[in-house]
């Protein structure tokens, strides 16, 4: 079994977008607990939630967010990626026209956003 | 081709590798290398094949890593510099060599309900059979499997579930769901949404990457994920 260990047979993007669409997931549901305790010092301990704030304004910390804007859009598409595909019997063409049409509307929604910003 | 010597690792079993030198050619196969070895340099060598132009399905292994019907697999689109690695097929029981037991394989076949249900004896009349239907055209793009189990190799789900159906039993399975001929609707339903079925599938789409007749049991499997979820919300079940 040898030959499985050293499987080379994952490359291609339906596999990849499976392992990103997990292990995003997985890192949200780090991330989660963590938020939730973060949130809950403003009714426990305003003070220490005022310091966690100040600590956004650092680059790392930003840098930290984008990774985590980033999760949540790739985990969400991912997500409506899966379901297109088992649960819309079309044809590959249908969804290819269809992922272009979204991620248009995507980035002129995000153009329009960024500019009201 | 960089040389006219291929330096060839069988991986044995027990762990063992063993290396060859076989000389290369224009037009050779995967599964002439292995051959030229058996007849060549090693006589105790097993491996399996039989009809040696892709129709039987016998001759399936694992080339770099990746699963593959060797008769119809040029070595020279394999070759990683003058270097190739072949083993036996992945998630099957090894017997010796390069020959795999593929009972696991079949028994699963029956396991879906991969089996013709008919109700006609050979006194009914010939049923007629549209062919632009869409159920017919469904069924149609998944009956050229030949049972070669490069699917069921690639499959990260059946390697880690040995419960799991596996993409081939599951596209015949979808593709009888759809043909007329056939009325084993509700067990077959009630196969593949078992604890080893459909909804096990996590559409990683290697059986769809590998497939050497170009078949997609992803999207079969993902039939069956929409009929069963039809067949619970109806029915309960």
């Amino acid at each position: 079994m040898r030959a499985a260990r050293g499987i080379t047979s994952r490359a291609h993007p339906l596999w990849l977008a499976y392992i990103l669409h997990r292990l995003s997931g997985l890192g949200l549901a780090l991330f989660l607990p963590f938020h939730f305790w973060v949130l809950a010092l403003a009714t426990t301990d305003p003070a220490r939630l005022d310091g966690f704030l100040t600590l956004t304004e650092a680059g790392a910390v930003k840098l930290a967010e984008f990774g985590l804007v980033f999760l949540l859009a790739v985990h969400m598409f991912g997500g409506l990626r899966l379901m297109a595909l088992e649960f819309l019997p079309w044809t590959p063409s249908q969804k290819t026209l269809a992922a272009g049409a979204t991620a248009l509307s995507f980035c002129v929604a995000m153009l329009f956003l960024l500019k009201a910003i | 081709m960089t040389s006219n010597i291929l330096k060839v690792t069988l991986e044995r079993d027990a762990g063992g590798q063993t290396e060859f030198d076989v000389p290369a050619y224009e037009s050779q196969t995967v599964l002439d290398v292995v051959s030229w070895i058996q007849q060549n340099a090693d006589p105790t060598l097993s491996y399996r094949f039989a009809c040696r132009v892709g129709m039987c399905g016998s001759c399936a292994m694992m080339v770099n890593g990746v699963p593959r019907w060797t008769c119809r697999t040029h070595i020279s689109k394999v070759l990683d510099g003058d270097k190739v690695t072949i083993g036996p097929l992945r998630n099957l029981p090894v017997i010796k060599d390069l020959t795999v037991d593929m009972d696991p394989f079949f028994d699963k076949w029956v396991g879906a309900e991969a089996v013709h249900h008919g109700t006609l004896t050979r006194d009914d009349p010939i049923a007629a059979v549209d062919e632009t239907s869409p159920e017919r055209v469904e069924a149609n793009a998944g009956i050229e499997c030949i049972n070669c189990s490069v699917c069921y190799a690639a499959c990260d789900t059946v390697a880690g579930n040995p419960d799991y159906l596996g993409p081939a039993a599951l596209q015949r399975a979808w593709t009888l769901l759809n043909d007329a001929k056939d009325e084993g609707r509700a067990a077959i339903l009630e196969a593949v949404s078992g604890r080893g079925g459909c909804h096990n599938c996590h559409s990683m789409g290697s059986c769809t990457a590998y497939c050497p007749n170009e078949l997609d049991p992803m999207s079969a499997i993902a039939g069956l994920k929409r009929e069963t979820a039809k067949s619970f919300f109806k029915r309960g079940r």
